[in-house]
């Protein structure tokens, strides 16, 4: 290596080095998934550190043993041993197939645990109580719909902080994804079902949500906020949302529902019964049943993708019993 | 009439974009250029007889190369475009239209137009090169399939300026891609830009397992393959299962769009859901495809370069084949968010950390091919060892995607951008750089000048480090995907710095593009045929290698049988023994594989437009191809004499052997 | 099957370097070639699988399907099958007559099933069975709609080749073209055995 390219490759190296550092400096805990406000966020970041961690036993070996056999064995290296024909060994080869797979097989037991512990559809705490707020994917908004307060918004969440929420998502549009990264993961909200996800703010804030999954023109425009308050903030809310000037018919929703490019937050004092699960029927004939995926019932079950019908027995009924 | 006229056109013509109008001026600026240049040097006769009705696989394998450098360009510039809106998002330099559409066209681009042709490029240069073998087993059929790729690419390529380009993603989800929320043209293009290359794929992955079958050396047995041949085999291996999927797919979008059936649709019974499994079921096995030839590329690298037999050989090819299996066996990791209940994602989770362990295991082989070894580093050794810790970081990612309930926080964020941006440029990008540039020489006769190389290889990494890293961090800080606007102001810095790594980027291709300008200027003729001192038979011969490969076909009797040929002769032992040269039997050119791909390309054009007057007429003269060519094909042979091979050997060799 | 009838080919002589027949490589293109056709009909089949309930309030195939059609169309097209083997013995036989009448039965069997079919169609679309009437009815036509080309194209195919031998006689390359086409011939009556059972017994029963 000549000096030039020498100095070349070492500016390269200062520039990498100096870049990743900044970014790592500017801020750990800031990120939001990375700093979660509620349970499900919460085990759900434990499961990206032990992942991490796990598979750094062999990444971190890795990237050293590259450097090392890479330098050592270059060719201007006289010193190194050179061996050209040695291309088998037993012994090396089980330790390189039995160390990853020992590894995986630690990661996906714990996986398989977390998947039916963090199960979307289950509830937290079975015995508590729960608010149930309905969230509908519209171009290119989002609409909420609070069944036993019998409110709605648009944009906006308010939830009381420390009790579970059931997010019901459907979509009168194109598949969306409804995602507020400091409370948990995303699930899909699909036209013609009705998805169930538990999430639950352990402490008040304005969290951050967004429509994760491509619908068209205006997507981006397609956050919301989280507003976690207190019981009696909520409370308070509530009532305040109620005696709001504005009220959701069903024509309101036909002219909500049409394509628009930002729609500011707002609140509606009521909205006519049975309209969720009117949204959610909407494309299906008469006498058909509901597709009813992931409810706290079917969630444990291995039902796949396709096969919505095997647990259509229930009839419509998605938020009954609350 | 004149009204008519122009509202057709204003239709027909995408306007009202400054960025397309500067395209139009482009296209039709270079179209002229190069037609004014072939005229003027009197090269059409050459441009058809030596390129357009070839079936040498040779020149075949140039020509996808040469289609995939210019569709990197291309899908390139939709990169830089959207990065530049994401830096300044406040100053609608792309309209969310807009935005959306170049997206789409840049994953579409990138891996049918740019991935695909440039893996097939290299299949086609090395693998009869590297089994001894005088051409692919259907060499008219790998013509046909380079044509309806390049049929397919030109159909997608002209909606950019042509009724509108598609705007529903790289792989089209419906609803949002059926004609309820998507009823322009620009889907249409979609699906028969890629259903008229696919079928081109599905070809060449027909004809290079039947290749590898059938054509190889005497005494090369399986097990004496080269390792890049071994890739070729699980590849195509998993393109004859995967790409049907993929045909029925878009045919079924088609049918819903075209004839307003129900598959996909939301009324009528149709299930979405089941076009995301379908698509998946292609797509997952579509990136093992692409990225297990550059797994082969490494292993031939590394062993060059490290002067050493490439370590743990069987172990290599085992861990090929367990991934190309379990590659059919992934796909809902795509969508744990679907809610599928917790035992299928469970299942999808662990087949999906299943595949980490063979490509764990290579990685080590390669390793310890270098460990004991003499490494050198020109360029092609340079990528392969990028290779290694970019891959290995985006593997750890993939780990941490495939946790199904982690997954729920990354899915659909730049985290999982970043990840995925990592093992395609960092495995499939840098390994067929790696190739291109370790088999250039045996292309074309010389090297690519090292200095511009090592400056675009330093560029390429930093570029992608600065861009990428960025990502994951924006992604965990919840920014999502498809998103042409944002007001959270923590994502800015990092959306800027990505920028920057995307610009280094283009400035890195760019010196590519020179570093090529230049070689073909200024380059020293290689006389050796032979000019990194490596292992396998395509360096046993001249450069570039004459028409018919081998002038006689070599006896095999190990893995690195070129090397083991060198080192009989460095201790003074007999060469080669081989046999009496015999008329060499060859296929003809034929003029039918263009023709062919023009007729499916005006077929495409019309359905994309309802235009069954043109479509049927297009679909006719598909037939007529496939009737001319059964009636003709057994006198599309013919034989050269010995004593025109012994002029060419002698010319080429010019008595150096 | 694979390695019947291309041996013994004229062009042996030349191929001592590469030991390469062209005709074994054609056969085994070939199969690979109906491993992808297995691939496409099986995602058809998936398809029509899960898509079988969804009739959208309309009737589905129990209520419509004609059975006596369909089972007229099985023993056609089970026929012919048997017809394009009893041409591949005439061939093995060096019989050209024989062999080109046992083909052209065939073709006017496969004809007679696309008839039977197309009228089934026709039918089916006069009671109101469409592409567009619900996922169920998308599906069956396109299912059996591509079983269907696939006949349409072999017809095709095999007039092509008949012709050709009419030209020029038995040798290797067009023995090998009758036998790649009789594989092709008995793969689509393959595929229609699992179409009379998934499509239309199962939705009969």
């Amino acid at each position: 290596m000549s000096k030039k390219r020498r100095s070349l490759v070492r500016a390269a190296f200062s520039a990498v080095t100096l870049v990743l550092t900044m970014l790592l400096l500017s801020g750990c805990g800031n990120y939001m998934v990375l700093d979660p406000k509620g349970p499900i966020a919460d085990k759900q970041l434990d499961l990206i550190i032990i992942t991490t961690l796990l598979c750094s036993i062999i990444i971190v070996p890795v990237l050293i043993i590259t450097f090392v056999i890479v330098w050592r064995y270059r060719a201007s290296n006289k010193k190194a041993d050179y061996k050209p024909e040695w291309a088998h060994n037993n012994l090396l080869e089980t330790i390189w197939w039995g160390i990853p797979i020992v590894i995986i097989a630690i990661l996906a037991i714990i996986t398989i645990r977390y998947t039916h512990e963090l199960e979307p559809s289950k509830a937290l705490a079975s015995d508590q109580d729960e608010v149930v707020v309905q969230a509908v994917s519209l171009n290119w908004k989002w609409l909420f719909l609070y069944p036993e307060e019998g409110i709605a918004t648009v944009n906006t969440v308010t939830i009381p902080e420390g009790k579970q929420v059931r997010f019901e998502l459907t979509a009168d549009s194109p598949m969306n994804s409804f995602w507020v990264p400091e409370l948990g993961g995303q699930i899909y909200a699909m036209s013609g079902m009705s998805m169930a996800l538990y999430l639950q703010a352990d402490e008040p804030g304005k969290y951050f949500g967004t429509g994760a999954n491509f619908t068209g023109e205006h997507f981006a425009n397609m956050t919301f906020d989280v507003n976690a308050v207190s019981q009696d903030d909520y409370d308070k809310w509530v009532s305040e949302a109620k005696s709001s000037p504005e009220q959701l018919t069903a024509e309101g929703y036909e002219k909500l529902s049409e394509p628009s490019e930002k729609e500011e937050p707002k609140l509606f004092a009521s909205f006519p019964e049975g309209m969720y699960d009117q949204i959610v029927t909407k494309y299906m004939h008469e006498g058909a049943e509901l597709h009813q995926h992931g409810s706290a019932q079917a969630g444990e079950s291995d039902n796949g993708k396709q096969t919505a019908e095997a647990n259509s027995e229930e009839p419509s009924s998605t938020h009954s019993g609350h | 009439m004149l009204e008519n006229i122009k509202e057709f056109a204003s239709e027909f013509f995408v306007t009202g974009d400054p960025l397309i109008y500067g395209a139009d001026v482009s296209i039709v600026l270079a179209t002229l250029g190069i037609v004014f240049v072939l005229t003027y040097f009197k090269k059409w006769g050459w441009l058809w007889r030596n390129w357009i009705t070839t079936v040498d696989h040779k020149k075949i394998g140039i020509m996808y190369i040469l289609a995939a450098i210019v569709m990197l360009f291309r899908g390139g510039v939709d990169a830089v475009m959207m990065r530049t809106q994401l830096a300044f998002p406040d100053l609608n330099f792309l309209e969310p239209e807009h935005y959306n559409q170049i997206f789409t066209t840049h994953g579409v681009v990138m891996i049918f137009f740019m991935a695909m042709p440039l893996m097939f490029g290299l299949f086609n240069i090395v693998v009869p090169l590297q089994i001894g073998a005088r051409d692919v087993a259907f060499p008219y059929l790998n013509s046909l399939s380079f044509w309806l790729f390049f049929a397919g690419a030109m159909l997608f390529n002209l909606s950019f300026v042509i009724g509108g380009s598609p705007d529903a993603g790289w792989l089209a989800y419906p609803p949002l891609s059926g004609s309820q929320f998507n009823p322009g043209v620009g889907q249409n293009f979609y699906i028969w830009g890629i259903q008229i290359s696919g079928i081109g794929s599905l070809a060449s992955g027909i004809n290079f397992i039947v290749t590898i079958l059938k054509m190889r050396a005497p005494g090369m047995t399986m097990m004496k393959m080269p390792m890049f041949t071994w890739s070729v085999f699980a590849a195509s291996t998993t393109i004859i299962f995967a790409f049907p999927i993929l045909t029925i797919t878009l045919l079924l979008l088609f049918m819903d769009r075209f004839f307003g059936a129900h598959f996909f649709t939301l009324d009528g019974g149709g299930n979405p859901m089941m076009y995301i499994n379908l698509i998946w079921m292609w797509g997952h096995p579509e990136v093992y495809i692409v990225v297990l030839p550059a797994f082969g590329v490494f292993s031939e690298t590394v062993a060059t370069f490290a002067r050493k037999r490439l370590f743990g050989y069987a172990s290599m090819v085992f861990a090929m084949v367990i991934i190309s299996i379990i590659s059919f066996f992934t796909w809902a990791h795509h969508f744990f968010t679907m809610g599928s209940g917790a035992n299928v994602n469970a299942f999808f989770a662990v087949t999906t950390m299943i595949i980490a362990i063979p490509t764990g295991v290579k990685i080590f082989n390669w390793l310890f091919t270098m460990y004991k070894g003499r490494i050198t580093f020109p360029t092609p050794m340079m990528w392969t060892i990028a290779f290694i810790p970019a891959f290995v970081v985006g593997g750890m990612t993939g780990v941490m995607l495939s946790v199904a309930p982690a997954d729920f926080q990354f899915h659909n964020s730049y985290f999982l951008i970043a990840h995925f941006h990592q093992v395609l440029i960092g495995g499939v990008v840098f390994g067929y750089f790696a190739g291109l540039y370790y088999w250039w020489p045996k292309m074309f006769g010389f090297k690519l000048n090292e200095y511009l190389g090592k400056w675009a290889f330093w560029l390429w990494n930093i570029g992608f480090y600065v861009c990428f890293m960025p990502q994951y961090l924006v992604g965990l800080d919840g920014m999502t995907r498809r998103i042409s606007v944002f007001s959270d102001p923590n994502w800015v810095g990092l959306n800027v710095v990505s920028t920057i790594g995307a610009y280094i980027m283009g400035l890195a291709f760019l010196f590519q593009v020179a570093q090529i300008g230049y070689s073909i200027f200024r380059h020293e003729k290689d006389t050796t045929g032979d000019i990194w001192d490596a292992r396998t038979l395509e360096w046993s011969m001249p450069s570039p290698a004459p028409e018919y490969n081998f002038a006689v076909i070599p006896q095999v009797h190990g893995r690195d049988e070129w090397w083991e040929e060198k080192e009989r002769r460095r201790r003074g032992e007999k060469p080669w023994q081989l046999g009496p040269i015999e008329p060499i039997h060859m296929p003809k050119n034929s003029a039918i594989p263009a023709i062919m791909a023009i007729c499916w390309f005006v077929l495409g054009f019309g359905l994309v437009f309802h235009w069954l007057w043109m479509a049927i007429p297009g679909l006719i003269g598909v037939f007529i191809c496939l009737y001319a060519r059964s009636f003709s094909a057994h006198k599309a042979e013919y034989y050269i004499p010995v004593e025109e091979i012994e002029r060419t050997e002698a010319t080429l060799r010019g008595g150096a052997v | 099957m694979a390695q019947s009838p291309a041996h013994g080919s004229d062009h042996h002589d030349h191929h001592a370097a590469g030991h390469h027949d062209p005709q074994d490589i054609k056969l085994l293109g070939f199969w690979i070639f109906l491993v992808t056709d297995v691939i496409l009909f099986s995602t058809l089949f998936a398809t029509f699988i899960v898509l079988r309930n969804n009739t959208n309030g309309f009737e589905g195939g129990a209520d419509l399907f004609n059975m006596t059609g369909v089972i007229a169309e099985t023993f056609l097209l089970l026929t012919s099958s048997f017809t394009s083997g009893l041409a591949v013995l005439a061939m093995h036989q060096n019989k050209v007559k024989p062999m080109i009448i046992w083909l052209v039965i065939t073709g006017l069997l496969g004809a007679g099933f696309l008839a039977l079919e197309l009228t089934e169609f026709v039918e089916l679309v006069h009671e109101g069975a469409t592409l567009q009437t619900s996922a169920f009815w998308s599906a069956f036509f396109t299912l059996v709609g591509t079983h269907g080309v696939h006949v349409t194209i072999g017809i095709g195919w095999m007039i092509s080749i008949i012709i050709q031998i009419v030209r020029r006689g038995l040798n290797a390359d067009t023995k090998g073209k009758v036998t790649v086409f009789s594989l092709y011939w008995h793969f689509l009556d393959a595929v229609w055995i699992f179409l009379l059972s998934i499509v239309y017994l199962m939705e009969v029963m």
